[in-house]
């Protein structure tokens, strides 16, 4: 199969929904229905032109685009000893990945809109800023500019605060929206006051030119804290995660699915951060300390990930509003993903146990695609029970598997993914994660599978209490949710049981690629910054 | 020591800045902090591309000498309009909490029960 390969690709990524965000307003004046076909087209165009990106990158490694410029244009100007100031996009196997993960749930999200916002009014404005977000994740993934980074970051968080108090006339929602903000605001100025410590050491924003120069000086390790504690803050990782059952649970199920999204763009911002921002030496001693850099973040980041994950499924175990529950479910799949990095980042610069760093990096990066389905399924049930009822309280379900014949099997199915239950996806990568980390530590493994069990445990006592048992009278009159929801929620149920059956066709397709992209393989400097470096062949920057 | 007041402004208008989001419990006074902290950080910015005695980065007719650095200036410009949209979400944030709460005191808003 040969598919043309466009330069622009990457550009046209997030060229299409930001146009089509403010484009949503005009169309939505002729009509309401052309205006959800319209964001459903645009939704559409940007997935395929993120697959066919995702063919170009897999096929042939790094693609860089310069915006303002073309590359030879660039290379010559560099060439006569001017220093890089173009903002640049650089995709590589990781971005694309998490590019794609965006997509799908954001084109997901739009299709269950359609029904389930079907009531609302401001729904322009709901489209517009829904987009913009979409435009804002898929900018933070694919930028290779740390000051572009924060910009789309700050543009994902004011169009998600947004829509979480999308509900205004619920106190909650703006609440949890109002925490939300003051979180991404901190967290970003953080992030830029971190840019400008890199910025006025080595006099460059990008990051694989900085990643090349990096030294390790005082302002560095200060500038590191900055950007991951600020980017964990955003990834909600459990001291800092208070705002994140609030946001999930206030806002409709469509943006909740959204927003999960967003917090793995932040997780992106992290791996980026570790791997390739600080990546220059894996395996470097710091100064004059005889302590691996990687290996203390790593320790830290996996000390994290065990706090999150056991308190996450604590949360969840004693919650009985539906979508806060799931938030808190979230919160222990998100410690999943952070114990696969962190091992990843421990051991990699250990070469006896370098082979077990790979398999939990690739665990780790493999849980995201599976965390981002199952957990967005499962958003999409409570939001589908929401509207077919209007209930949020487990205590006042019960029986709602007579009603909602198709909204069950999806439930049951996001129920099993998410705890990691053979047949499906959660366990592919959940085994990958266990069986490494069992490496480094076996209480690590052993704490891993325990939480997994609760979690099932969870999410058993709610499908019991919502689905099974006696039929109410007050549900009598409940009907299966329209199409556009039993649709959206199909989608996502496809791919988690498509990943469930072939999970090596998936890692080795994806996400192979993308754990090598992030890892320093041969070469001095690291996979990312030697291909962009070549790509420039950057004399004196 | 002269050189150094413009850091030493930055970091006490951050320090006062998180002081005001942690610890004051009025709404308005945690989005003051938070623009305290923008103003320290886009201080900040500036200070990195000010040498003494430059003059604007004006190559038209330019009389010569130093110039200042353009790239903090146009960095701290894009930091200014994303912190004035930052600052409209939120103070409308707060005007329909005060609506729905009619207070502004953080103890008293929200809480986890449905």
């Amino acid at each position: 199969m040969n598919l043309p390969t466009f330069e622009f690709t990457p550009a046209l990524v997030v060229a299409i929904p930001l146009l089509g965000a403010f484009l949503t307003p005009l169309v939505s004046r002729i009509n309401d229905k052309l205006r959800n076909i319209f964001v459903i087209i645009i939704m559409g165009l940007t997935g395929f032109f993120v697959f066919l990106l995702a063919y170009d990158v897999l096929a042939k490694g790094i693609k860089v685009y310069v915006f303002g410029a073309n590359t030879a244009d660039t290379i010559q100007s560099l060439e006569n000893g001017l220093p890089l100031l173009r903002i640049l996009f650089e995709v590589d196997a990781m971005s694309v990945l998490m590019a794609g993960i965006s997509v799908i749930l954001g084109f997901v999200a739009v299709i269950y809109s359609w029904s389930f916002m079907k009531e609302n009014t401001g729904l322009d404005k709901y489209y517009t800023l829904f987009l913009l977000m979409i435009a804002g994740m898929l900018g933070m993934e694919l930028t290779g500019d740390m000051f572009n980074f924060f910009v789309f970051l700050e543009i994902t968080s004011i169009a998600s605060c947004a829509l979480i108090a999308f509900w205004t006339n619920k106190g909650k929602a703006v609440d949890a929206a109002f925490k939300y903000i003051v979180i991404s605001a901190i967290g970003a100025l953080f992030i830029l006051f971190a840019v400008a410590l890199l910025y006025s050491q080595y006099n460059a924003l990008n990051i694989a030119v900085l990643g090349s120069m990096i030294q390790y000086t005082f302002l560095d390790k200060i500038a590191l804290i900055l950007l991951i504690v600020a980017l964990l803050m955003k990834a909600g990782i459990v001291p800092m995660h208070m705002w994140l059952p609030d946001a999930y649970s206030r806002a409709p199920s469509s943006v909740t699915v959204a927003l999960i999204g967003a917090t793995l763009a932040s997780l992106y911002g992290v791996l980026r951060v570790c791997f390739t921002l600080y990546g220059n030496s894996l395996s470097n001693i710091c100064n004059n300390l005889n302590i691996n850099v990687h290996s203390m973040l790593g320790t830290l980041l996996i000390l994290l990930a065990i706090i999150t994950i056991i308190l996450g499924v604590i949360m969840a175990l004693r919650q009985i509003n539906f979508k806060r529950l799931i938030a808190f479910a979230a919160i222990a799949e998100l410690g999943y993903m952070f114990l696969g990095i962190g091992t990843g980042l421990t051991v990699l610069g250990n070469p006896e146990l370098a082979v077990y760093g790979m398999t939990a990096l690739k665990g780790g990066i493999f849980h995201i695609i599976n965390d981002a389905l199952d957990v967005g399924l499962l958003f999409l049930v409570a939001g589908a029970i929401y509207y077919a009822t209007r209930e949020n309280s487990l205590n006042r379900m019960g029986g709602l598997a007579r009603n909602l014949k198709y909204t069950t099997v999806f439930f049951l199915i996001g129920l099993l993914a998410v705890s990691g239950m053979p047949p499906m996806n959660g366990f592919a990568s959940k085994i990958l994660i266990y069986e490494s980390t069992y490496q480094l530590s076996p209480i690590l493994s052993i704490i891993a599978i325990l939480c997994s069990i609760l979690l099932l445990a969870v999410f058993v006592k709610v499908f019991y209490s919502a689905f099974m048992g006696p039929a109410q009278p007050k549900f009598k009159d409940v009907k299966e949710v329209p199409k556009s929801m039993l649709i959206a929620m199909g989608i996502i149920t496809c791919i988690i049981i498509f990943i469930g059956l072939f999970p090596q066709f998936v890692i080795n397709t994806v996400v192979t690629p993308a754990a090598e992209a992030l890892v320093n393989f041969g070469g001095e400097k690291g996979f990312y910054i030697n291909e962009i470096i070549e790509s420039f062949t950057l004399g004196g920057v | 020591m002269i050189y150094n007041i413009p850091y030493i402004a930055v970091a006490a208008l951050i320090l006062i800045g998180l002081y005001a989001v942690v610890f004051k419990r009025n709404l308005i006074k945690m989005v003051i902090g938070i623009t305290l902290i923008e103003s320290g950080v886009n201080l900040f910015l500036i200070t990195l591309g000010y040498r003494e005695g430059s003059i604007a980065p004006i190559y038209t007719s330019s009389p010569g000498g130093i110039m200042a650095l353009p790239v903090p200036q146009a960095l701290t410009l894009t930091s200014i309009v994303i912190g004035v949209a930052v600052l409209a979400l939120m103070l409308s944030l707060v005007i329909h909490i005060y609506r729905h709460y009619g207070t502004l005191d953080a103890r008293k808003i929200g809480g986890n029960e449905e």
